[in-house]
């Protein structure tokens, strides 16, 4: 399985020409019952891929939501092993979405790269994001996830230039994601006008999907991404319906699961929308 | 591959092309800043390569932080103890009060020499953010500094210094509001602005080139001390002592004498409450080896890979991490490193106040506290050079309060 199932949910998806809708959740939060809860509630709530964040005392990359949602998971006491827990649990009732890990290297580094990558394909999961750690640091990581048939997804920024695509597309697979906006996560919103070339640029040098993130926060930002890329991913937004739940003291899957069936039905029927106009 | 028992035999061969001391360093950035981290590999080799590069900052050290600073006897500490000749390389002299402003001379220059228009800082005693301060001020760039809210509240004559000095601090509340929650704002600025901003690193970690910039601007208190020494003494010291927090004053000091193999070298961590409580700052006595920041170190850190927040009442000390040179001295063995405590700091600040007339910044002091006992190890033949790299102005609130007194 492992990549297998990334690029079997992108070739589904190609041929009905439907972009991809990826949520983005932090394992554990608020605690592990309710991610359990959320993260099986998503490949309904229309999710077509899923990636799972792992918490991290020092996530660099990230805004206010998803720090506040790695602080909600740490006083749960997740862990990277537990994350693993979780991810088998979901495996039990799911095998068809695919789930990628998104995190820092330091946990991983922890748990080593060995044990990690075999336990993980163990668990069921398919692919890796690490912020932290791009191509010229990732050899150690990618031999180990390779040997355990697990994809490193590689991040391409804003500021990735030509000559630098080349160095990101080697020993990637399964997708690329594009941060479409230089910045943290959830902070500003991405420019479709400047997301368009770019996917189409990063997509003629890996020759992998593109997933574009980091700047999509409506179902209207959503729908216009997916347009022009192969999948469209939303973490802060959804994150902070868990934020919003439990400062109302609602039920915090069910709001976390209607913002993500909105999400997903803007994405599903972007295109839908473009070939009736 | 270096091996653990036999140190290398060319020090200025660190770090490597891809920022490697051994297997430490590194550039663990996200995709988004590492053309800028690149980018600024090339501009400092340039700038390195250049003499009229060297020829400006040392027209700035000379006439504007006032180098070189003294290396001076402390005569007084030197009957206390006993032991060896205590020398202080004076660095707590330069304009700003510390060795920081070293530093963010070399990379101001470096910042215009690249055309970036607005400076980004960290800070956790706040000496490191009143020199950026003070550079931007002097050259006219605007300037923010990130600062913990925990560090804004006990450094606060530091704060109000980066203000009247043109600069914006803005306090993290996220974590501990120490030094490393600073260091996480201050990239994620610098990710969200990477046009015009140039991160102004305190430090000598971060990713590469930063470790390396930052320890060859600082090794200017290397390079005087040791033709200081040779002229005052005909002779080089026996060891040569500094506290580290990061570990930029360390290595300035330190790096310079890496070649001398009957020098030895030591680095004071702090042990806070004291290492066994958990409660200290001691990445190498008390850590193993991680990834924070951009590069592979010696980290706090817990079973699953989570940063612990360190603890000093030194706010320049209190950071979970230290430079990756340091890390590599660390494993090969060229370096030792000990520790003192807040209590050890303490009394050693106000001996130095009493013995010496200097009363030194929290930081250094954790280095005066191990002083003594390495003077008698070594006997009255021997010397010991401390470097003294910061002044004590900015902690005399933070100690009254610990010896119960309100000013």
């Amino acid at each position: 399985m492992t990549k297998a199932r990334i690029d079997a949910r992108f070739t589904a998806l190609k041929a009905q020409n439907r972009a991809a809708f990826i949520a983005y959740i932090m394992a554990g939060d608020p605690d592990l019952e309710q991610s359990f809860e959320i993260l099986s509630g998503l490949p309904a709530a229309g999710a077509d891929l899923i990636e799972l964040g792992f918490p991290f005392s020092d996530p660099m990359a990230e805004g206010v939501p998803i720090q506040k949602a790695a602080l909600r998971s740490l006083a749960a006491r997740t862990t990277l092993h537990k994350t693993l827990d979780l991810v088998r649990r979901f495996r039990t009732g799911d095998q068809a979405t695919p789930i990628i890990l998104m995190g820092y290297l330091n946990p991983l580094m922890t748990y080593g790269f060995e044990a990690f990558a075999t336990d993980a394909a163990e668990a069921g999961v398919d692919g890796c994001i690490i912020v932290d750690c791009p191509p010229e640091e990732a050899d150690p990581l990618a031999d180990a996830l390779d040997a355990s048939g697990v994809a490193l997804i590689r991040l391409t920024a804003p500021t990735t230039d030509d000559a630098r695509l080349k160095v990101v597309a080697r020993r990637t697979s399964g997708f690329v994601y594009y941060v479409s906006v230089a910045g943290v996560t959830g902070a500003k919103s991405a420019d479709v006008g400047s997301v368009a070339p770019a996917v189409v640029r990063v997509r003629a040098a890996t020759g992998l999907p593109v997933a574009v993130g980091f700047g999509i926060k409506t179902p209207e930002g959503a729908a216009a991404v997916a347009r022009v890329a192969d999948a469209a991913v939303v973490g802060s937004a959804l994150v902070e319906e868990i934020a919003f739940a439990l400062a109302a003291h609602e039920g915090v899957a069910s709001k976390v699961l209607v913002k993500a069936s909105r999400l997903a039905d803007a994405v599903h029927a972007a295109r839908l929308a473009d070939s009736a106009v | 591959m270096v091996n653990a028992t036999s140190p290398p035999n060319n020090w200025d061969s660190y770090p490597d092309s891809n920022g490697r001391f051994g297997d430490y360093g590194g550039r663990y950035v996200a995709e988004t800043l590492m053309p800028l981290v690149l980018d600024l590999d090339q501009a400092y080799a340039a700038a390195k390569a250049d003499p009229a590069f060297h020829a400006e900052l040392g027209g700035y050290m000379t006439h504007y932080v006032g180098r070189p600073s003294p290396l001076y006897f402390a005569e007084r500490l030197t009957q206390y103890f006993g032991g060896a000749r205590i020398y202080f390389k004076r660095d707590e002299l330069n304009h700003t009060g510390a060795h920081k402003i070293n530093n963010c001379m070399g990379q101001i220059l470096l910042a215009m020499r690249m055309g970036k228009t607005r400076i980004i800082a960290e800070t956790g005693a706040g000496q490191h953010g009143v020199a950026t301060a003070t550079v931007c001020a002097r050259f006219g760039l605007p300037c923010v500094v990130y600062m913990g809210a925990t560090d804004v509240e006990r450094q606060k004559p530091n704060v109000f210094r980066m203000n009247l000095l043109g600069a914006e601090v803005r306090p993290v509340t996220s974590g501990a509001g120490t030094l490393k929650d600073a260091m996480n704002e201050a990239m994620r600025d610098w990710v969200t602005n990477v046009e015009d901003t140039y991160y102004l690193i305190g430090t000598a970690a971060g990713p590469h080139p930063y470790p390396a910039m930052v320890r060859d601007f600082q090794s200017v208190i290397g390079i005087e001390a040791r033709a200081q020494m040779l002229e005052m003494e005909g002779r080089l010291p026996d060891a040569v002592v500094a506290c580290i927090g990061g570990g930029s004053n360390a290595i300035g000091l330190f790096h310079p004498f890496l070649a001398d193999e009957s020098v030895r070298l030591i680095g004071v961590e702090a042990a806070g409450h004291g290492i066994p409580t958990g409660a200290h700052a001691a990445s190498l006595t008390g850590g193993r080896p991680g990834v924070l920041h951009g590069n592979k170190t010696y980290l706090l850190q817990d079973d699953d890979g989570q940063i612990i927040d360190a603890h000093s009442i030194s706010a320049g000390l209190d950071y979970p991490g230290i430079g990756p040179e340091h890390a590599f001295l660390h494993d090969v063995g060229r370096a030792t490193y000990v520790s003192s405590t807040d209590e050890e700091a303490l009394d050693a600040f106000r001996l130095c106040a009493e013995l010496e007339g200097i009363i030194p910044a929290l930081e250094p002091a954790h280095a005066v506290a191990r002083v003594g006992e390495i003077a008698r190890e070594l006997g009255p033949d021997g010397i010991v050079l401390m470097n003294m790299c910061g002044r004590g102005d900015k902690d005399i609130f933070t100690v009254a309060e610990h010896l119960g007194r309100r000013l």
